[in-house]
């Protein structure tokens, strides 16, 4: 009997720990925001202490925002996706080629059109390969690297040039600035300027609440979470693991067509050199945020904070006049490689506790 | 047993067939086979191989084979080190592009502080001095990777993802970011012609590769070992393996084939660019590396396979860029399409089905068998 009761006080509290380790991951990555950017404001100042320093950053990382939440979504399943990036700049050519013949009388269309179009680029994205992936079984890796190739060969079959969009309606979507309340800075000549955001950011920050609240608690985000933690546990507790692990890619997908307009908002045009590497940023973001690529460990809390952290890291490298582009990727590069550190630590704990 | 003997001496030509379609070169084998019909059909000229003058005067080789075949140099040097390390770890590394623009960068950094007019011994032992301090840094930096991967259980495309972030930058940092060419003739040596022999340089550095990785393999139980690692990790220390050991060395291994390809890559050319050098080579030694039917999760391996992969790549790109209608940047288009469909070919899942199908069909051509018999 006293065999038995131990068993469950050990069960008790491997749950509380693995509970803290989770939660252990999103603190360390809040502080080390927190902390840096207040780094940034004491010894820095420049425009650090503006309020629009932090509204830029997001106005500049809408996009990769939406890009590492649906990252997120995909690697606590346990799979990847690095397709992201290319179908984002798949997703602006499109758009601008389309807006530009609408612009030019060619075809009859709106704003609203090429919003359709870009979300079903990211969702058929989402569906071939979640196909592929989930019910062919195969490496989610491959699968999203021909997704990778075929996106990249695609833009450049769509327009080889740099395509900037002049239809008035959109320019002007473009172009809206969305004042926050109370927060601005008091300019040279003594006006006060509000702070703004741009549309982009108000929508990106709409879809991490959804996806937090859908992860957080509904029947599907749990089961994220299950698959992610292992397959066949959660196979035998009923979940359809290959519906989720579709569902998981058809929604990354979907993140990928809002996140490759948002992009577009952002640069108003289309080039198959936008978000290069963005895949890359936006994992690098999740893993800083705390998600653990072997599956059923994450947050989209973590991947916000991820992202803040990422791009703030990177001001500060431009802003300390280090303007050679080549020290930003080292400092990310030395980040990731911390972050990893950390998180091995950790579970390497976990397992010794076990 | 005796069953399937039975049906093997009834039907032996059947029974060959299946074991080739079984075997693991099939795939890669079979696709090389429909390139060349289709290069064939589309261009009889294709293969033509002629023996003409260089811009330096040197009778050289030159055709679309020869291309391929030089070309595929880099490629073929990365998957073997990309199979030994899937194989070990159960995963790739990415990061094999930017550590050739490291190697390629530390190279450059040496020879260009010497004079062009240099003796030959001289720039011989320079050259060699290059070589090995390139194979020394790079052979570090998958150490660095290795030691994430074996030592801190980090999954491999992760870990590697920290050098693919940073690596470029480093390979610029090495040389302060400036332009460098080499004027010196000699240097391009090792990338394309030595003068008096026809055949590319390329060509003999991947057949010396291949020939040492062939003796290593042959010579020690690092094949055995990176298998049983990959395979079950725990269960091979439990048998005196050093598993952290077996997949840090596998990393090794492939950062000495990313030193050779760096120092062929910035000899072609005598210049580096740091952020197009090797660009998305990575993908292209993957793909080598899936396409040989390797399972990308870890395991048993068959290096052939893998090279035969690196080949079909390179003749896949080669004979894509042949259709001048194509852009050279859209062709990962096409890329794509034809990988995906070889790879659905050649998913166990599909394979299963097939086999299933067969053993239904066997198992009815049985069953009527045993109905005539009774009658």
């Amino acid at each position: 009997m006293s065999v038995n009761s131990n068993v469950l006080g050990g069960n008790k509290l491997k749950k509380r720990a693995s509970l803290t380790d989770t939660n252990l991951l999103l603190i360390i990555t809040i502080a080390v925001f927190i902390v840096m950017y207040l780094c940034a404001v004491l010894f820095l100042k420049k425009g650090f202490t503006k309020p629009q320093m932090f509204f830029n950053i997001l106005n500049e990382n809408a996009s990769l925002l939406v890009l590492s939440c649906g990252m997120t979504l995909v690697m606590i399943t346990g799979g990847i996706d690095i397709s992201v990036g290319q179908v984002t700049s798949l997703v602006c050519m499109t758009c601008a080629v389309y807006l530009q013949k609408v612009n030019d009388g060619v075809i009859n269309g709106n704003v609203f059109t090429s919003v359709l179009i870009a979300l079903g680029i990211g969702l058929a994205f989402g569906i071939v390969q979640g196909f592929l992936v989930a019910y062919l079984e195969f490496q989610p890796f491959i699968v999203t690297l021909a997704g990778l190739f075929f996106a990249k060969g695609m833009t450049t079959i769509v327009s080889s040039d740099r395509i900037s969009v002049t239809f008035e309606p959109f320019v002007k979507l473009c172009r809206t600035e969305v004042n926050v309340p109370f927060l601005g800075s008091v300019n040279k000549k003594g006006i006060f300027v509000p702070a703004y955001v741009e549309v982009g950011v108000i929508v990106a920050l709409a879809v991490v609440v959804l996806l937090f609240c859908l992860l957080k608690w509904t029947k599907l985000g749990r089961n994220f979470y299950a698959v992610g933690g292992n397959n066949q546990s959660a196979n035998m507790l009923g979940i359809d693991v290959k519906l989720t692990k579709f569902l998981a890619h058809v929604l990354c997908g979907l993140c990928a067509g809002i996140g490759g307009y948002l992009f577009f908002l952002h640069a108003c045009s289309g080039s198959p050199l936008h978000a290069q590497g963005a895949e890359m940023n936006a994992i690098a973001s999740s893993i800083i945020g705390g998600t653990l690529l072997s599956g059923g460990v994450g947050n989209i809390a973590g991947t916000l904070f991820g992202v803040l952290s990422l791009s703030t890291i990177k001001n500060i490298v431009t802003s300390l006049g280090l303007e050679d582009a080549w020290w930003t990727n080292i400092t990310v590069g030395v980040m990731l490689c911390v972050f990893l550190l950390i998180q091995s630590v950790i579970l390497a704990r976990k397992n010794n506790k076990k | 047993m005796t069953e399937s003997a039975t049906n093997n001496s009834k039907s032996s030509a059947k029974g060959i067939l299946l074991k080739i379609v079984r075997n693991q070169l099939f795939i890669p084998l079979a696709a090389l086979l429909l390139l060349v019909l289709f290069n064939l059909f589309t261009d009889p000229g294709f293969f033509d191989i002629v023996l003409k003058p260089s811009s330096t005067g040197s009778l050289i080789l030159s055709g679309n084979l020869i291309t391929i075949i030089d070309n595929a140099s880099e490629l073929v040097i990365l998957a073997i080190g990309m199979t030994l390390v899937t194989s070990a770890s159960g995963g790739q590394d990415i990061s094999v592009g930017a550590t050739i623009a490291i190697a390629g960068s530390t190279v450059l950094r040496i020879v260009k502080t010497q004079a062009s007019d240099i003796p030959g011994g001289k720039f011989a032992g320079i050259i060699i001095i290059s070589f090995l301090l390139c194979v020394v840094v790079s052979a570090a930096f998958g150490a660095f990777n290795g030691a994430l991967v074996a030592f801190f259980k980090i999954q491999p495309m992760v870990a590697t993802l920290i050098l693919f972030t940073a690596g470029r930058s480093i390979a610029a940092w090495i040389n302060n970011n400036d332009n460098i060419s080499i004027n010196d003739n000699r240097f391009g040596y090792f990338g394309n012609f030595i003068p008096g022999i026809p055949v590319p340089t390329p060509v003999f550095i991947t057949v010396i590769c291949l020939i040492v990785i062939a003796v290593v393999l042959k010579l020690t139980n690092l094949r055995l070992y990176s298998q049983s690692v990959g395979i079950n990790a725990s269960s091979s220390r439990l048998n005196g393996i050093n598993p952290k050991m077996i997949k840090l060395l596998t990393f090794v291994i492939l950062g000495v084939c990313v030193a050779v390809c760096g120092f062929i890559k910035v000899s072609r050319t005598s210049s580096i660019t740091y952020s197009v050098i090797a660009n998305n080579i990575e993908m292209d030694a993957i793909l080598a590396v899936a396409l040989g039917g390797n399972n990308l999760g870890g395991g048993k391996f068959n290096l052939t396979a893998s090279v035969i992969g690196a080949y079909v790549i390179q003749f896949l790109t080669t004979t894509l860029y042949k259709f001048k209608e194509i852009d050279s940047s859209s062709i990962s288009a096409y890329k794509a399409v034809v990988v995906i469909l070889l790879i659905i070919i050649s998913s166990p899942y599909i394979r299963k089905r097939f086999d299933d199908l067969k053993n239904k069909r066997l198992a009815a051509k049985a069953q009527a068998n045993v109905g005539k018999e009774a009658n």
